[in-house]
């Protein structure tokens, strides 16, 4: 059959790929809503070094997706059946590594055509059925999934001591990270730092939303994740080395373009654990799966996403992709194409 | 029920390449006719396809459809007649046969030598039929469209372009109606309606526009067919 992929070549440039796919070897996925991550308006605003674009372009952007199984030749999967699906090619695990990290992992819409084409063909072990998720919800499976394996990795790293945990962020990242960690540790104190009043508004799940511009005098924690990135990095990191209680466990989640500077005599002096989380896989898939089930956690996802029009042709592509530099959270769109 | 039919009785004459059928030509792994079955075989809301294929053609189909792994699929193969709408009529007959007669019966008509269709743009003629008696796909036409006087030697109209458009396939119709105002034609009127369309329009019927495609082409000529191997020969980047 031929598939449609609409492949990004250059800044804001995107043109239709054809390609031939089979119906007898993988599963077959029709996308059915995606949302647009920071790392695909990077691309497709040409924010990325000249040596990058040249190494990654041209592929289909998108990585974040629910859709409708409509072929499966390996009878994992019914017709019609809704899925999540997972943009990580599993590396060599054989040596117990996570499979996002194992060497030779790669990734759907980082040198790989990611998600935006018409039909989308995976192995059956990269899909995850997401049974009845609101499909707007559905669609930023793959970035909760993110913040279920740095959640995932905490739980297996930190001290035992959680009264209170810290997240330095504002953003949809921060967003999604408390409310993983709401539903993991129910008793925990959590507490929210971030820059933007408005957008701390929206954290209304946990124990305190603070600008840090307002943190109390002798204010601590005992674990922190930082979920700021690109320039802000350095002051988040500083805060939380700063404030974090001795042998804290600090979750690193933002993405930075420059080297970031750290506090690396506070850090050997408290002792420190400081943990670097990429990306997800299947099992951190089927967490934030579990999770989403809830209702209670789909509304609050729900609460972070600007629903745009529906993608029908190129030009609407561009649409949202102008329209997501506008929205303070995450932007989801039906694909119509 | 909704039907899809693969309109493939074509003998290729026009291609001119050997005694092949064009829609049996290859286009990358597979035949032109299987790309085309394969996009609707992923039309959940298609109850079954029928290919019509000239009767020569028939167990050469069959066996394509089953070397490619369709089987699983609800496909029937059904001989073509002489012209297009025969070929059409013969389908529903044996739609018909197969399903009993309805007035809610759809078929979406497509030609097999189109096989860069869009799903959505099944999806979207399948809606437009249960809306209207038929839909046609179409696309706007992007040169100026001049009509000739009866000589074929000078212009007698130019007609306004924004209301001009090019015709595309699917095709798609309620079945009852299409038989009824088909058999209700004498053979001189049916000889010259080439097009399933036309014979709604000419009995006086609503045709619903559906935007189709320019990525949708019709592989009649040795051009279009190398234009569609251009198409689909760009290389996977991660290989």
């Amino acid at each position: 059959m031929i598939n449609n992929v609409y492949q990004l070549v250059g800044t804001k440039t995107l043109v239709v790929k054809f390609e031939d796919i089979s119906l007898t070897q993988q599963v077959v996925v029709r996308p059915d809503f995606m949302a647009i991550c920071h790392a695909d308006q990077r691309y497709y605003l040409g924010m990325r070094s000249p040596d990058v674009l040249r190494k990654k372009l041209p592929m289909a952007p998108v990585h974040e997706a629910c859709g409708t199984v409509v072929a499966d030749p390996t009878g994992t999967f019914n017709i019609g059946d809704r899925v999540v699906m997972i943009p990580n090619v599993s590396g060599d695990v054989s040596s117990g590594l996570f499979e996002n990290y194992a060497p030779g992992s790669a990734f759907l819409s980082s040198g790989h055509d990611g998600f935006m084409r018409e039909f989308v063909s995976l192995p059956p072990d990269r899909v995850v059925g997401c049974g009845d998720i609101d499909p707007v919800v559905a669609a930023i499976t793959e970035f909760v999934s993110v913040a279920a394996h740095a959640v995932c990795r905490f739980e297996s790293l930190a001290h035992s001591n959680r009264n209170r945990i810290a997240i330095i962020g504002d953003g949809s990242m921060a967003y999604v990270v408390a409310c993983m960690l709401r539903e993991t540790f129910p008793s925990t104190e959590i507490v929210v730092l971030g820059h933007n009043p408005l957008k701390l508004a929206l954290f209304t799940f946990v124990d305190k939303a603070l600008l840090s511009s307002d943190i109390p005098e002798g204010f601590s924690f005992d674990h922190g994740f930082e979920c700021v990135g690109s320039e802000g990095s350095a002051s988040a990191i500083e805060t939380l080395i700063e404030r974090i209680n001795p042998q804290g466990c600090i979750m690193l989640l933002g993405v930075s373009e420059q080297p970031v500077p750290v506090n690396t005599r506070m850090v050997l002096e408290k002792g420190l654990t400081m943990v670097g989380c990429s990306r997800s896989g299947r099992a951190d898939f089927e967490r934030a799966v579990e999770l989403m089930s809830r209702k209670i956690v789909q509304r609050r996802l729900r609460e972070i996403i600007f629903l745009d029009d529906a993608v029908h042709s190129v030009s609407d592509i561009k649409r949202v992709f102008a329209n997501d530099l506008l929205t303070p959270f995450k932007t989801v769109f039906e694909w119509r194409i | 029920m909704i039907f899809g039919a693969i309109l493939a009785g074509g003998t290729g004459t026009r291609m001119d390449l050997e005694n092949l059928p064009k829609q049996f030509l290859p286009l990358g792994e597979k035949p032109i006719l299987i790309h085309t079955l394969e996009k609707f075989c992923l039309c959940t809301q298609l109850d079954a396809i029928y290919v019509g294929a000239h009767g020569d053609w028939v167990n050469h189909t069959q066996d394509l459809i089953e070397n490619h792994g369709l089987s699983g699929y609800d496909i029937h193969v059904v001989a073509g007649g002489d012209s297009r709408n025969q070929t059409i009529i013969n389908i529903l007959e044996a739609i018909e046969a197969d399903h009993g007669a309805s007035d809610e019966h759809i078929v979406v008509t497509h030609d097999s030598v189109r096989p860069f269709v869009k799903l959505s743009i099944i999806e979207a003629n399948i809606a437009a039929a249960k809306a209207h008696p038929a839909c046609d796909t179409v696309i706007p036409a992007t040169d100026t469209i001049v009509r000739s006087d009866e000589t074929g030697e000078f212009i007698s109209e130019i007609p306004t372009r924004d209301r001009m458009y090019q015709g595309q396939t699917p095709q798609s119709f309620k079945i009852s109606l299409f038989k009824q105002i088909y058999s209700d034609m004498d053979e001189q009127t049916r000889s010259v309606l080439t097009d399933a369309c036309k014979v709604f329009v000419e009995a006086g019927y609503p045709v619903h526009l559906v935007a189709g495609d320019v990525t949708n082409i019709k592989l009649t000529t040795i051009m279009d067919y190398k234009i569609a191997q251009a198409m689909i020969e760009s290389r996977v980047i991660d290989q």
